[in-house]
Order: C-alpha cells, then structure tokens, then sequence
C-alpha cells in the first residue's frame, strides 16, 4: 500500500460506513463520502500519514469500520483507483443488477 | 415441511432480541469492531466490498412458498430488490445495511428461518439432495436426517469452536445430485443385505486450496447410529484436528495426514465408547420427526400424461424446456421442475424480488407449496404433475425463469467473485455471461449436451471449481485477472477433482478458450451419447491441452 519508495503513490482514505456499509472516502473537511471524487488525496508520505491519522481517529469513534489507504491515479479530469478491486469497490459490480424496476443509482453507471 | 416447535420458537425469537441489542451497542459505540465482528458472523452478517452481505440458511434446501415470499419482501424492503441462492443452499443478500439486520432477523424468524451457523467454526447449514423426496432413484428421503442433524449440531456445546468450519451434506440416492464427496461428512442412505435403512459414510472431503475427494470410512452404518457416529468423527476432530494454521485446519487434512485407516480406528474406537451414552437415535423420534417429511397428497394417475404429450407434439420449445428440465419423479404422473437461474448473459443464481413471489405463487397452484435450492444455483419444484407442466412452463416463461438449459453448457455455477467478495482475486460472474452470451444457441446448447462448468474467483473455490467438468479458476497476477482452466472435475459419485491444463488465460481470452475445449470434445466424441465428461475420462488432458496450447507454441 503507502509503502515507502521513490514512486509514491497518491492515496485515499476508504472505509465502510458503520450503521450503512456503505464504501466512503474521507474528504479534506472530515467527512465521510460515497463520491470517490470529493475524497482527500495525500500526494505525499507525510501527507498519508496525517490522513491515516485522521482517519484512525474516525475508526477509533466508530463512524466507519476496514480502513484501508488505497493507491489511486489521476485519469483526465477524474480520480480513479489503481486496484480493479478498489475500483470496482468505488463504482459498485461491473454487472448489470438483477432488477424489475428501471435501472437506478451506482449500479446503473456503466461499466468500467 | 419441518416446523419450529415452541424451544426452536422461542430460541430464534431470543437470539434476534440479543443481536439487536448487540447491534445497538456497537451502533452507539459501546461496542468495539473487535469485539462485534464475531458476534455479527455468528448471525450470518460480513462485511463484503459493497456492504454488509447477509447469509441466510435454508435447511437441506427446502422453502415453502410462504418463506420464499418472505425473502422476496426482504429483498424489496432491505436490499436492491434481488438475492443470491448460492452453493451451500444459502441466501445472501449483497445491500444490506447493519442498522437493518436485526428487523430483517426478525421477519425470518416469523417464517421459521435464521442465518445461525451461517459462518464460523462450527456446523453449517446441512445440505441435501433437492431432489429429496421427489427422485425416481431415491432410496429413502434424506431430508430427516438432515433434520435431525441440524437439530443435534445446532449450537451444540460442545462443537461451536472446532478447529474450522465444518461442512455435512446428505443424499438418499445413489446417483449423487449433493456433492456428497466433497464435503467434511457425506452421508448416502442405503438399505444393507436384509433392507435395514443405513448410510455409508464418507469423511474428509472438501475443496479450497487444498481439494480432496472424501474417504469412504463406513460402508454400511446403522440409523440408529448416525448421531453417535457423527459425535465420533467430531470428537476426534476437534481433539487432533490442527489449530496451529488455518490452511491446515480442515477435517481432509486431519484424514490425509494420519492416514485414512488410522482415522477410522480412531472414529470406531471413540464410537464405541459413546454407544453406551445413549446417544443413539430412537426410532420413535426419527419417525416423529419424519412425518414433517411426509410426501405430500400425490394423486394417483396414470404414468403418461396426454396433455403433455399434447403439449410436447405442439410446442417445440416447451418440448426441449421438457427435455432438459423436467426430471423423472417417483411417483407416477408426476415429474419435478429445475427453474433455471441461468438465463442467458445473466449472473447465476441470482433472483430478483417478483421472480421469487412468481416461483412461490407457481409452487403454491402446482407443486404443494414446495421449492427447493440447487447447490447449482436453481431452483426447483420438486412435485409437479405432469398434466400441469405446459402451465407451469408457461407462467415460468412469464417470469423469465423458463431457460431449458438445466444440465447444460449455460447452467453455470459461478461464485459471487471480485464483483461481490472482499477475498476474491478475480471475477467470476462477468466469465458465466459472457460464456453463456457465447454459447446462448440453443440448438448447439443441447447438441453439447450434459457438461457442468464452475467458475471460482479466488482458491476458497466457493463455486466448486474443483469439480467442474471445466473448472475455471480467476486468479491475478501484476494487476491483471486471469483465470485457470481445470478439467475433468466431477462432483457427484464418481467425484473427481479436475486437472490443471496448462497457464491461465487472460480474461479477454478465456472465453475462447472454453469453447476451444468444447470444440473439441464435439470432433473426438465417439457419438452424441458420449458426454464431455465420459470423453474426457477415456482421452485423458491431452488433445484439450494440444488443442488450447498448440497455437501458443
Ligand atoms: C462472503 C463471501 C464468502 C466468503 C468470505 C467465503 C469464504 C470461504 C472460504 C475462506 C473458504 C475456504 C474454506 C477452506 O478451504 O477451509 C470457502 C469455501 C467454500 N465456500 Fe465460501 N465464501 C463466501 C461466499 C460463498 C458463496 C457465495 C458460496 C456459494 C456460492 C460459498 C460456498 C463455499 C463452498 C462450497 C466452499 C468449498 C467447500 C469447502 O471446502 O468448504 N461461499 N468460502
Ligand atoms: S471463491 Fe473466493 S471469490 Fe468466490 S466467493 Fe469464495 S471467497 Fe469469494
């Protein structure tokens, strides 16, 4: 993850949220949101320290659970997640959803 | 069916009220995540990639209609309107959020169902053929047994921690539809030489990273028997079974490392001495507990059936549905139903909310209100006249439900994967669409004929890789997902665990690569009677691996 070496990666903090389970990224204000494009991006090792910090402090008041600092880069005008696993945690399944009703939400986005 | 009776009532009821006060403290803090994690894990809860998953057990298989709608109103009220029938004849529901869990408990309970045992390092759900009570070859219904031992290991003292999890599965019948082999205890009913009822009892089977096929440790065992000898295995599991690594843990371990006759001097001699326990199980109990497995009110009629034989000169595709999905039942003019969960381009196993109210409405018109769960991940209506079956495919049709592949290169068993799964390497349900979008003709579905493809997204193997006829494995390396292709598996009693055949495929490529395999079972089978798996067996990997290999070389 934010191992030490020359090549650095950006990271954002992701968790799931306690009482929803939902997946969230923590933003510069010290919330916790499900829109990967609002999250706090350390660009340094000091920089993800303080986040990590930070949201140890969240884990610790119980508001999210299974933190993780996950690589991510930057894709034209969007932020995306380096790991597929991430990805696809960020963007929900790359299947369409068994459903009866029209299509709605995170699982009607298309397809990474 | 089986019915809670005022203890299982009043146990379920208090096991709801104390998770939703452990849920409240966590919620409000007083709980840390250490301390709640095993407690949510004992009522079925994990936290998957999305959100909380719930898994929900359904004992041997079996749902009435009142249940099955239940489930439906939870996806609808709980979820995103669907659910996933998995392997082990679980439900998992993949949206649920934690603050939910203990009202969802709550409406399962008042059907009579809970997710207890649905993980940790004790008994789980006890599977069983789901053509139980229903298949022409069946010796006797395996499903009181599967009662009875649901009864005895639930929560039972003594095994709630073993060393890990601990899976038993039976069958009444000896061609094995339960994957009986590939279980820690497989159980098949059988009758001895002066037509005593008895099973033959196999240990040590299990797949993951280490597959195994189970050994044969008991050819005939006494019913009375059968909770005294499980206690035995148990016993001398939980006492040498490994602790000190969790790869090394199973009962299969324990069985291969002292040697398949030490193990079973062993069982006998803890066996013999917990026989005097009176442990064992009275006839007036099992008979008891047999009568919630009574066959239902079947009519007496006539073995052919002309509107159905009507219905088949008519309708070619209620022809071929027939074909492939209508299975010979024991009683005359009856047949049971498999209701594909696989239709083309879609994930297995998955149901949405109205699919299941139309399963459970069919059920309660044509079949006594009975379903049962496939561990391939479809459902069944295991008593259906055969006069009603034009009217059962087509409201089956109506619902989407009506794909004629069960058996079939479609009928794809596929694990939750990278899509769903906080362990996966890999995605699985992505490779089952895009291989059944492949193979969606039908006319070439039904030339191919009987083959069981299993696609896994990681080496836990909860999608029986192992033992598919084509077993595909989803692996990563350098970031990118790839997937091994095992052949020759085989789940039922010729079990089986398929060979690697050489490097894993990308994802681009792995498609082509299963019809790559296909294709040549079609050129080198003896006939159309001879099936992938029978050729496989008489030709060995080596044409498929020439095949797969020799453009790369
Ligand atoms: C929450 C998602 C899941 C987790 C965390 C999980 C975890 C695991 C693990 C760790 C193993 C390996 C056990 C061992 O080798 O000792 C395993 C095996 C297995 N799981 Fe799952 N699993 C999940 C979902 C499923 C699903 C959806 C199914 C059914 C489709 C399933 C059915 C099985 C089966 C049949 C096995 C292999 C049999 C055995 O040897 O135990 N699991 N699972
Ligand atoms: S096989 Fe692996 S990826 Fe698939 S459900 Fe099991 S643990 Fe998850």
């Amino acid at each position: 993850m934010s191992k030490r070496s020359k090549t650095f990666a950006p990271v954002v903090a992701t968790a799931n949220d306690l009482a929803t389970g939902t997946v969230v990224f923590r933003t510069p204000d010290g919330r916790w949101s499900a829109d990967l494009a609002t999250a706090e991006i350390a660009t340094t090792p000091a920089e993800a320290d303080a986040l990590r910090l930070r949201a140890d402090a969240d884990v610790a008041a119980d508001r999210v659970v299974d933190l993780a600092l996950v690589p991510v880069v930057r894709d034209g005008a969007f932020v995306r997640p380096t790991a597929l696993r991430e990805l696809i945690r960020a963007s929900g399944p790359t299947i369409t959803l068994p459903t009866d009703a029209p299509r709605i939400g995170r699982a009607a986005r298309p397809t990474p | 069916m089986y019915r809670y009776d005022e203890f299982d009532r009043a146990f379920v009821h208090e096991r709801v009220a104390e998770f939703r006060d452990q849920v409240g403290r966590r919620l409000s803090g007083e709980l840390t995540e250490d301390q709640f994690k095993p407690l949510r894990l004992m009522n079925g809860v994990y936290l998957q990639l999305h959100a909380y998953m719930l898994r929900i057990a359904i004992p041997y298989g079996t749902l009435s209609s009142r249940q099955l709608r239940q489930l439906a109103a939870i996806a609808r009220d709980h979820d995103r309107g669907y659910g996933h029938f998995t392997t082990r004849q679980n439900l998992q529901f993949n949206w649920i959020a934690l603050k939910d869990v203990p009202d969802i408990l709550e409406k399962l309970a008042a059907v009579e169902m809970h997710a207890i045992q649905t993980s940790g390092n004790c008994i789980r759900n006890v599977t069983a053929d789901h053509f139980a009570g229903a298949a022409a070859d069946e010796i006797a219904d395996p499903r009181p047994y599967a009662e009875i031992l649901r009864q005895w290991s639930s929560l039972h003292p003594e095994f709630t921690f073993l060393p890990r999890k601990f899976k038993i599965a039976v069958t009444g019948s000896p061609h094995d539809r339960a994957a009986i082999q590939t279980h820690d205890i497989g159980l098949q009913l059988t009758r001895d030489a002066t037509g005593a009822l008895g099973f033959v009892v196999y240990v040590g089977g299990g797949q993951g990273r280490t597959p195994m096929v189970a050994r044969k440790i008991r050819d005939f065992l006494p019913e009375r028997d059968l909770l005294a000898y499980c206690t035995a295995i148990l016993r001398v599991y939980n006492l040498e079974g490994r602790r000190d690594n969790k790869y090394k843990a199973r009962i299969k371990i324990l069985v291969h490392e002292s040697g398949e006759a030490a193990f079973r001097e062993a069982v006998e001699a803890e066996f013999a001495a917990l026989r005097d326990e009176a442990l064992d199980l009275p006839t007036p109990e099992r008979d008891r507990i047999a009568t919630y497995f009574a066959p239902p009110p079947f009519a007496a009629l006539p073995e052919r059936s002309v509107v159905f034989e009507r219905a088949i000169a008519a309708d070619p595709d209620f022809a071929r549905f027939a074909s492939r999905n209508a299975h010979p039942h024991k009683v005359p003019g009856y047949a049971i139903v498999t209701v594909s969960l696989k239709p083309v381009g879609g994930p297995p196993g998955d149901a949405t909310a109205t699919q299941m109210e139309a399963v459970a409405d069919i059920a309660a018109h044509y079949a006594f209100d009975e379903i049962r769960v496939s561990h391939e991940q479809n459902l069944v209506l295991p008593h259906v006249r055969r006069d009603d079956l034009p009217a059962v495919f087509a409201a089956l049709r109506q619902a989407g439900l009506a794909t004629p592949n069960a058996g079939l290169v479609t009928d794809i068993i596929s694990c939750p994967g990278l899509d769903y799964c906080a362990l996966a390497t890999a995605r699985s349900i992505p490779v089952a669409e895009r291989i059944s979008e492949r193979f969606a003709d039908l006319d070439r579905q039904h030339e191919i004929g009987d083959i069981k493809i299993k696609i896994s997204g990681c080496i836990n193997a909860c999608g029986h890789h192992h033992v598919g006829h084509i077993g595909i494995l989803g692996l990563e390396r350098k970031g990118e997902e790839f997937y091994q292709i095992t052949l020759g598996g085989s789940g039922d009693e010729t079990c089986t665990i398929g060979e690697i055949v050489g490097p894993g495929f990308s994802s681009r490529r792995i498609v082509d690569a299963v019809e790559t395999v296909i294709d040549t079972y079609l050129a080198l089978r003896t006939s159309p009677r001879e099936n992938f798996l029978a050729a496989y067996r008489r030709l060995g990997e080596a044409p498929f691996r020439e095949a797969l290999y020799a453009a790369a070389e």
